[in-house]
């Protein structure tokens, strides 16, 4: 109980990565679908963390580090499209994309 | 015993967070819960000794992300309340509760296997810093590299996507300018 280990943060990381998943399933408006992704990815890098702490390799700090780059990125063009579709559309819910379902 | 309660109170912080961020319909109760929750996971990095990406967490997510997703806000209608689908709760908490465990599954499978090595092992006498300075611009050289350029491939697509009629200055405008600008927006939508 009192000595954390690598699977205490295994836990956690799949707790942050449950709701995680319970907001990309339950959300409507892209936004907060974005917000989801975040915490999904946050999830993720906790796991990384912990599992190059615990056994002295620094590869999962790499690649948390490279997860952090994509985030930023997937953030900024995201972003950009969902302004250009809101100009166009006046709302950002999903409902309304599916316009190419015929 | 220390590292402990810290771990305890920062996953409770967090899970409390991002609970909030998932369940609020309130789009900007969401934002601060989401900044917050990111703070609170830097903690877990300085716990597991891995300074420089704790630093990082703070520098990227709090300071560029968020303040991204609060610039983005303001072009949306975020004061209404957001609807929520509706669908069946036991299902979607159920099967998000098994992907997560499979995800864990699958990053655990290669662990319990015994020949585990360390493959860039930790040097003696050098600070975290120092350590992902090293493999950072050694073996993961290439990586790094690509990286910046998706970076600048991101940064000029947010530019173009985002920055339509921007070199249009309303400041300087008149309201006749704004108003004739504005139905011109309109024609251009509607037809």
């Amino acid at each position: 109980m009192m000595e954390i280990g690598l699977n205490h943060y295994l836990v956690l990381s799949t707790i942050l990565f449950a709701i995680g998943l319970v907001g990309v399933m339950r959300r409507k408006n892209i936004l907060l679908l974005f917000f989801a992704t975040e915490i999904l990815l946050n999830s993720v890098n906790i796991a990384f963390a912990a599992i190059s702490h615990y056994y002295g390799d620094l590869t999962g700090q790499m690649f948390a580090f490279f997860v952090i780059a994509i985030a930023a990125s997937e953030v900024a063009v995201g972003l950009g499209l969902l302004i250009v579709w809101y100009k166009r559309h006046g709302n950002i819910d999903l409902d309304n994309l599916s316009t190419m379902k015929g | 015993m220390f590292e402990a309660i810290a771990f305890y109170l920062f996953a409770f912080l967090t899970i409390a967070m991002f609970f909030i961020v998932v369940t609020t319909s309130q789009a900007l109760y969401a934002l601060s819960a989401l900044a917050a929750g990111m703070i609170f996971i830097s903690a877990f990095f300085f716990i597991l000794g891995a300074d420089f990406l704790g630093a990082i967490q703070i520098i990227v997510y709090t300071g560029a992300v968020m303040a991204l997703y609060a610039f983005g806000m303001m072009f949306f209608d975020t004061t209404r309340s957001v609807k929520e689908k509706q669908g069946n709760k036991f299902i979607v908490v159920g099967m998000s509760a098994v992907a997560a465990i499979l995800v864990v599954l699958i990053f655990s499978a290669p662990m319990i296997s015994t020949n585990m090595t360390a493959f860039y092992p930790s040097v003696a006498g050098a600070g975290n810093t120092q350590e992902v300075g090293m493999v950072l611009f050694t073996k993961y050289l290439i990586p790094f590299e690509l990286a910046a350029v998706m970076l600048l491939v991101a940064m000029v697509s947010g530019i173009v996507l985002a920055g339509k009629k921007m070199d249009a200055s309303l400041t300087l405008m008149n309201a006749q300018e704004i108003a004739e600008m504005k139905n011109e927006t309109i024609n251009k939508v509607n037809t």
